[in-house]
């Protein structure tokens, strides 16, 4: 699993059936400390994360895990509202 | 799943028999503004995308997570085709 913010969501009304209903976020990936890490991905959101919210998710096929409806052309899942993030500083 | 711009098609007569009857669009990697970005792939389209549509691109193995592509040497589907992005700015 990775960390990541939710920074927005995407619309989509044409799309594969499996995936309707379901609420597709844009976040940005970050490390343990926010900050920034690569660019944007989308991923359907299973636990309703708002906006600006810490999120943990999975990808590769294990996003359709999460999903009701299978098979589904998911590649990045939430999976996890993050609380808070403790770190040992003098191990990293 | 990322975001792709559709520029163009591919039309292979000889290919993997398993391919035959998919589409295979030229898509182009974009950022959320929609700026075009260096990069491409080929991706089977699964929901009838059209040339200089913004679509939404599944990678890697879940691609073959449709009936349409299930048991296919895919590894990139058009799964949706993008009405509108809300972005929070901070």
């Amino acid at each position: 699993m990775e960390l990541a913010k939710i920074i927005g969501t995407i619309w989509a009304t044409q799309k594969d059936k499996n995936l309707e209903g379901l609420k597709m976020q844009i976040i940005q990936p970050i490390d343990v400390h926010k900050s920034e890490k690569g660019s944007p991905i989308i991923a359907v959101d299973t636990v309703g994360a708002g906006v600006d919210e810490i999120v943990y998710y999975v990808t590769a096929y294990e996003a359709v895990i999460p999903l009701e409806k299978k098979p589904a052309l998911a590649d990045a899942a939430i999976v996890g509202i993050v609380d808070k993030i403790e770190i040992k500083e003098n191990l990293l | 799943m990322i975001l792709g711009k559709v520029v163009g098609t591919v039309w292979a007569t000889r290919k993997d028999e398993k391919l035959v009857g998919l589409k295979l669009m030229i898509v182009r990697h974009v950022e959320l503004d929609y700026k075009l970005k260096n990069t491409y792939v080929v991706a089977v389209d699964s929901v009838g995308a059209g040339v200089g549509e913004i679509v939404l691109v599944t990678s890697g193995s879940s691609a073959r997570q449709s009936a349409l592509t299930e048991g296919k040497p895919v590894d990139a589907v058009i799964s949706g085709i993008i009405d509108k992005l809300d972005i929070s700015v901070k």
